[in-house]
């Protein structure tokens, strides 16, 4: 908790100068969310066009950073209007009730070198669960990119009940990939 | 001419049975994948529909397949000759016939898998074996494309229904062998 307090007031503080590598801002411009899903073994790919990000990481304490990401759905783009459709009706995301998707972090664990394994509550459809998903750090110029995947399943959700339960057709695995670029300074 | 003679003749004008179960086979196939195509098309969004969509494509990468086979086949076993009694037209008509039949067969599967390339929906021959994509994700060459697979399939449908009155034609006005020798040898032709 005073670590947390810590964080928050050093982003508060950010009159000083940042360090190099210290990231406290999100270029959306330069990062993106991805998933695909598979139907009969189909894969069927797409990204959210708009989201927000906070990033706070310092690589000093890189078990004190923290990360929220909040997703408008209405931005689902697979590229197939009557799949980005379906979607956002009731038995998936069900989007009239819950329009956006948010994940926060809870944990922050060096794996060593550049890669690290991040903890958060993902919630979806009124749902929260937990996951976990490696991540790799580098550098692109003076930015730092993020970038992790983890799986997600979806009728862990309830993305996509009743009939669309059965994950013979519709697979219950999906693929989230992620990249986070900062806003270089 | 001995018996033994005339049975070995009469033989000889038969297909043979692997020509035989892969024609029946075929023509199966394309009666499933077309019944599934026409179905599927109208349907609303549902796992129903998404397992017939994929149903429809693995039916026409086995035709595809079993076609090749069959072409092989044929080039090393040629079909039994026409009756000699038949005009000069019609042996030119049924050649034509089986010939365009034969490269709808290799052209319509191949519509069909431009087609999913184009809209973006990958063919996995029966969920496991991922097909390339043979062209960019593209909306209007994806609907050009589903208009010529449905108009090619309209030929084959023309087509299949003209090879089949020869046949009965054969059969029930001719009274020739024509159509028995596509069958499996039961009885002895005449």
């Amino acid at each position: 908790m005073v670590r947390a307090l810590l964080c928050i007031s050093l982003v508060l503080g950010a009159a000083l100068p940042a360090a190099a590598q210290r990231v406290s801002a999100i270029d959306l411009a330069r990062s993106e969310i991805r998933f695909t899903g598979k139907q009969m073994g189909v894969p069927a790919d797409g990204r959210f066009g708009r989201f927000s990000a906070q990033v706070d990481f310092d690589p000093a304490k890189p078990a004190a950073a923290r990360a929220s990401v909040e997703i408008d759905l209405n931005s689902f783009d697979s590229g197939t209007p009557e799949l980005d459709t379906e979607v956002k009706r009731k038995p998936w995301l069900n989007l009239a009730v819950f329009p956006s998707a948010k994940f926060v972090s809870t944990a922050f664990k060096p794996l060593g070198g550049n890669r690290y394994e991040i903890a958060g509550k993902l919630s979806i459809k009124g749902q929260t669960r937990d996951i976990t998903a490696p991540i790799t750090l580098r550098k692109d110029g003076a930015a730092t990119v993020f970038e992790g995947a983890f799986t997600l399943l979806r009728l862990q959700f309830g993305i996509g009940d009743g009939p669309w339960a059965d994950t013979d057709t519709v697979a219950n695995e999906v693929q989230v990939r992620f990249k986070l670029t900062s806003l270089a300074k | 001419m001995q018996p033994s003679d005339t049975k070995t003749a009469v033989q000889a004008v038969r297909y043979g049975a692997t020509a035989i179960a892969l024609h029946w086979l075929v023509a199966l196939l394309l009666l499933c994948g077309a019944a599934m195509g026409l179905y599927m098309v109208g349907l609303e969004l549902s796992p129903a529909k998404l397992k017939l969509y994929s149903w429809h494509k693995w039916v026409g990468v086995s035709i595809f397949l079993v076609a090749l086979v069959r072409v092989l086949w044929r080039l090393t076993h040629p079909a039994p000759p026409p009756p000699a009694s038949l005009p000069a037209w019609q042996q030119r008509a049924a050649w034509q016939t089986h010939a365009l039949l034969y490269l709808l067969l290799f052209v319509i599967p191949l519509s069909g898998w431009l087609m999913s390339s184009a809209l973006g929906v990958q063919v996995v021959y029966f969920g496991v074996l991922p097909l390339p994509d043979l062209v960019q994700k593209d909306k209007v060459l994806g609907e050009q494309l589903k208009l010529l697979h449905l108009s090619l399939n309209v030929t084959l449908l023309l087509l299949v229904a003209l090879h089949v009155a020869a046949a009965l034609k054969h059969h029930l006005l001719d009274r020739d062998d024509v159509l028995r020798r596509m069958l499996p040898a039961r009885r002895p032709l005449r």
